[in-house]
């Protein structure tokens, strides 16, 4: 999977958990949960969402790697591959 | 005979507009069926029955606003036995009732509730076309509703993507969303009332989580993603504990403290828009911590729609307030009347913590609590304060 593709899905599953922002204005280093005002539940809505979507395990002690499109694209393609 | 009254839904709400009925005069209900939605500030409730019985008689037509405590229909008792001899008169009445609406039916062809029409005339649905499901073929919201997921469902390409498209906002949930004006209104006037008439103290104590939170990621190792728990999962049920500890502090303020036996702990959720929602657990002491993640898993997202029921929203005999993963540090909460306490969590940080005379450093949790000072005094919240505390030190037993 190419990495526009994998951002596309994180972008749609972003706007789903906060439908009245556009998560396509993110910087890659932006704090995503901050900025896109996501809570706890929220954000693992999106994991959950993230690990079904891609068919990957997100084990909770790598949460910490998916605070920012950056690091969260890193590791998704780590993951994929 | 029992009088079925408008509900009141929190300290904030004065008067409901009765939106529409979804049952029939001579319907026999029981306990927990829906009988009206109710239109609120806080938008559309679904208004639940709490006794068995058949309904005789309306009271309110649909479309009026009438305050708190009002009667809105009269049921009878299944269970009286002299009634029980009218029952067997009463399905003829009813019958002819029936004939007779069905006639007028018949007569002006169409029956729409005002709400329906309301939603169709919204969403540009020609309700004419639309098959009633209610009461003698009347068209109600869920008739709406499912042309309005008909006409998504075919209005759409199931391949466009979501970031190309907004997807649809539902417009069942739109008629249900309160204005962002009527949310503020319903906060402003509860908080108000609050602040007016109770005597607030305040607690604080310093609660160390390595060992809760070295147990939820334990826990959490062993899970598959969808099983995982939230912090506030641990919260709930280490509150719920705390309170059968120290009982007085669950309970509400009518002139003199009355301690409640069940323990429902109202849980503040934050609307995307701004504003709070506040749906109870009920018997929390009683659920388990899955049982706990699989209500919050249920109600957040209804809550959020706007879709609740009245028994999510009363009720509620502690409310707990939790900021949540970097948020403020500590929270001081204001009570929701009639009850006497809340509590309020902070964002976990880590801090100096000194233990056996060594410093060191530890994720610390800011335990608040608010008390009415009418019903308890500062020493019944610390007591409280003090458990949770315990209760928090073994996640395991919790």
């Amino acid at each position: 999977m190419k990495e526009a593709e994998i951002l596309n899905i994180v972008y749609g599953l972003l706007k789903q958990v906060a439908p009245e922002t556009d998560p396509s204005s993110l910087t890659l280093d932006e704090n995503i949960r901050e900025s896109l005002n996501i809570d706890s539940y929220d954000a693992l809505q999106f994991i959950v969402a993230l690990s079904e979507k891609l068919g990957v395990d997100i084990p909770e002690k790598d949460y910490g790697q998916t605070g920012n499109l950056k690091n969260l694209l890193i590791y998704l393609e780590k993951r994929l591959h | 005979m029992i009088a079925f009254k408008m509900p009141s839904l929190g300290a904030d709400m004065e008067a409901g507009t009765l939106v529409e009925w979804r049952k029939s005069v001579g319907d026999q209900i029981s306990h927990g069926d829906i009988i009206a939605d109710v239109e609120t500030q806080k938008g559309l409730i679904e208004i639940e029955v709490f006794d068995d019985g058949i309904i005789e008689r309306f009271m309110v037509e649909e479309g009026a606003k009438v305050p708190v405590g009002t009667v809105l229909a009269m049921i009878r008792p299944v269970d009286e036995k002299p009634q029980k001899l009218e029952v067997s008169e009463a399905p003829e009445e009813i019958k002819k009732k029936s004939v007779e609406q069905a006639h007028q039916t018949n007569a002006k062809r169409l029956k729409i509730t005002p709400l329906a029409k309301r939603m169709a005339t919204d969403n540009k649905i020609d309700y004419g076309k639309l098959k009633g499901t209610g009461p003698e073929g009347e068209i109600v919201k869920k008739d709406v509703e499912k042309a309005i997921e008909e006409l998504a469902v075919s209005g759409t390409s199931p391949k466009v993507s979501p970031i190309e498209k907004q997807p649809i906002p539902s417009s069942t949930s739109q008629i249900n969303v309160p204005s962002q004006k009527s949310i503020r209104a319903a906060v402003a006037a509860a908080m108000t009332k609050s602040k007016r008439e109770i005597p607030h103290y305040y607690l604080e104590k310093k609660i160390d989580m390595s060992k809760s939170l070295d147990w939820l990621r334990k826990t959490n190792e062993d899970r598959p993603i969808q099983k995982r728990l939230l912090s506030a999962v641990l919260f709930i049920k280490a509150v719920a504990s705390s309170i059968e500890e120290v009982p007085e502090i669950n309970g509400v303020w009518e002139d003199e403290l009355v301690i409640k036996n069940e323990i429902n702990i109202g849980f503040v959720l934050s609307l995307r828009g701004g504003g709070i929602i506040v749906p109870a657990i009920k018997n929390a002491d009683l659920k388990s911590i899955d049982e706990i993640m699989e209500w919050l898993n249920e109600i957040i997202p209804r809550a959020r729609a706007f879709k609740l029921r009245s028994s999510d929203l009363s009720e509620a005999t502690i409310t707990l307030t939790s900021i949540g993963e970097g948020g403020a540090d500590k929270v001081f909460g204001i009570i929701y009347p009639p009850q006497i306490a809340i509590i309020g969590l902070g964002n976990v940080i880590d801090e100096a913590i000194v233990e056996n005379g060594m410093v060191g450093i530890r994720p610390v949790l800011h335990a608040t609590l608010a008390g009415d000072h009418r019903a308890t005094d500062g020493l019944v919240g610390s007591r409280f304060l003090d458990a949770l505390n315990k209760n928090l030190q073994n996640p395991e037993e919790l």
